[in-house]
């Protein structure tokens, strides 16, 4: 058991350092990229290669210059609000329709098709088209991860819906529900599990496409920051970045997936 | 008494098949059921037991022939005829308490929030489930669940209490506890029970009649049997009594001589 701890933490060490001598190689090799160390003083500060003084963007990522210049925290902050209003506005749209397609036939007949034609294309197809209807960098970004997100919201909730087994359906008709305390009292809980499995699956590409997505559309995010600093030659802030996002779209998966399973009553759930 | 209670006239249930002729699974039923009776239905597996209960539930129509309890024809199901489905099918995510809650919430809304809550415990303790009362069905046994959907039917006060195999899936030694919880529920308050079993022990020890089906398709009755042991009865004692031999051995013969399937 404390055996099983040890390795736990030890192998991803030698992990670590094995990944830091193949950058350190690579580092070697092309020309201009930016070696482990000097990655680390452009993060947290301190004298770099060439005997200069530099602030770390995480040392102080709360920083305002203007309105264009902020610091690394409020780049996330505004790709996170974005994400959150897409993936809020693909829950309110998504979670009905999906019920709709669970308990109708017909209505599964009608659409299937097309959620089956749009779901593979790449939300960022969407975004010219988008950026067109709106002529606004904020909603161009929104929308795009609303489209994102609502496909799998909407194919977990349906699947959800047939899930609920013909034996509570029984129930309900026994006690003569009505479709609305059907819905609310044996559909939804069942489905619940379903719809937070898809808004974590959602979650998790939304995160992937407001990066590219940002790059894109310019203006402020973590996404434009990144192929800022490239634009500025700053390579070191881009694998700084390329790790920022790594880190946060890990802790919002930690975060669903607690949630989720907070309201999935086959995992403990009950309160 | 001698009022109709529950009567099933001319009774017949076909199923569709594509590009065949309809499959006839019961036809021509007739049956008298009294008030406070406790009828079993006994026949080889698929010869539309549960159809035929399926049909007085309301939860699937008959194709032909009427259903009426007090009188009035059955109109889809309703909670005047509970149902103990066999694999007891609680709602998973409410507590033993809230299934029995839901159930009585939405039979009787107009029982204030201490009757309600009395009414429950009643139904929890007559099963004696007291102690489990805010377990998670995930968290009890078969057995267990099993005596909750038995009160959970019976919290409606329902006019009759259907039950398709209740006891089927179960181990025989919790078969025979919940067999003896069903007798003493039944000697403390008077029900219309029609339960459907293909244990013989278990019909003849249960009913006061006994229903032998025929095998489908075309399935019917094919004999009745009267069960004329006193209450309560006694598992071990009746092992011996004459009555019960008679009984048993009048099933048995009608399924395995006059009825025999082979395939079983
Ligand atoms: N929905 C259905 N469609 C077609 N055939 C059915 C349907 N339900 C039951 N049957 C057939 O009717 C017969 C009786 O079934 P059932 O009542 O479930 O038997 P059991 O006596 O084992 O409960 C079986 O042959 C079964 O295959
Ligand atoms: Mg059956």
């Amino acid at each position: 058991m404390n055996k099983e701890l040890l390795k736990k933490i030890f192998l991803p060490f030698i992990v670590l350092v094995l990944v830091i001598q193949v950058w350190t190689g690579i580092a070697s090799i092309v020309e201009d990229f930016p070696t482990p160390s000097d990655t680390y003083v452009a993060a947290f500060g301190g004298i770099n290669a060439d005997g200069d003084e530099i602030i770390g963007v995480l040392e102080d990522p709360f920083y305002i210059e203007n309105q264009d210049v902020k610091g690394l925290f409020w780049q996330i902050m505004e790709s996170l609000k974005r994400v959150f209003a897409g993936f809020s506005l693909a829950i309110l749209v998504g979670v009905p329709f999906g019920l709709m397609l669970g308990m109708s036939k017909s209505a599964q007949y009608a659409f299937d098709p097309f959620i089956q034609i749009f779901k593979p294309i790449s939300p960022l197809a969407w975004l010219p088209l988008l950026l067109f209807i709106f002529q606004d960098i904020n909603m161009t970004a929104i929308s795009t991860i609303f489209i994102t997100s609502i496909w799998p919201i909407i194919i977990n909730t349906a699947l959800g819906v047939k899930s609920v087994s013909e034996d509570y359906m029984n129930v309900a008709k026994v006690l003569r529900f009505t479709a609305f305390e059907k819905i609310v009292q044996i559909i939804l809980p069942v489905s619940v599990p379903y719809i937070f499995t898809g808004m974590r699956l959602s979650l998790g590409i939304a995160w992937l496409v407001i990066v590219a997505a940002e790059m894109l559309t310019g203006g402020i995010g973590i996404g434009f920051w990144i192929w800022d600093e490239y634009n500025n030659l700053n390579y070191h802030n881009i694998i700084i970045g390329i790790i920022v996002v790594g880190l946060v779209g890990y802790l919002l998966d930690l975060i669903m997936g607690k949630i989720s399973d907070y309201f999935d009553y086959t995992k403990k759930g009950r309160a | 008494m001698s009022e109709k209670f529950l009567s099933l006239e001319n009774i017949e249930k076909r199923f569709p098949i594509p590009g065949k002729d309809d499959y006839v699974a019961v036809t021509d039923v007739n049956l008298e059921i009294k008030e406070n009776e406790i009828i079993s239905i006994i026949g080889h597996s698929g010869c539309g037991k549960s159809t035929l209960l399926n049909m007085i539930s309301g939860l699937d129509a008959q194709t032909s022939g009427s259903i009426k309890l007090q009188e009035n024809e059955i109109q889809g199901p309703g909670p005047d005829r509970a149902v103990v489905f066999q694999n007891h099918s609680l709602l998973p995510w409410l507590s033993v308490y809230e299934n029995i809650e839901m159930a009585v919430k939405k039979v009787m809304p107009e029982l204030d929030a201490a009757e309600l809550r009395q009414r429950v415990e009643t139904y929890i303790s007559m099963v004696n489930l007291d102690h489990a009362k805010d377990k998670a069905p995930g968290e009890i046994s078969g057995g267990m669940k099993q005596r909750v959907g038995i009160a959970r039917a019976l919290s409606i006060t329902p006019k009759v209490l259907l039950m398709d195999e209740p006891f089927g899936a179960l181990d025989s030694l919790t078969r025979a506890n919940l067999q003896e919880h069903l007798m003493r529920i039944q000697q403390k308050v008077k029900n219309t029970v029609i339960i459907i079993t293909h244990d013989i022990d278990e019909a003849v020890l249960l009913s006061d009649r006994v229903i032998m089906m025929t095998n489908g398709p075309d399935a019917t009755i094919g004999e009745i049997l009267e069960v004329n042991l006193d209450r309560p009865r006694n598992r071990v004692e009746l092992q011996h009594d004459p009555e019960y031999i008679r009984c048993r051995e009048a099933i048995l013969s009608f399924l395995y001589e006059k009825f025999a399937k082979d395939d079983e």
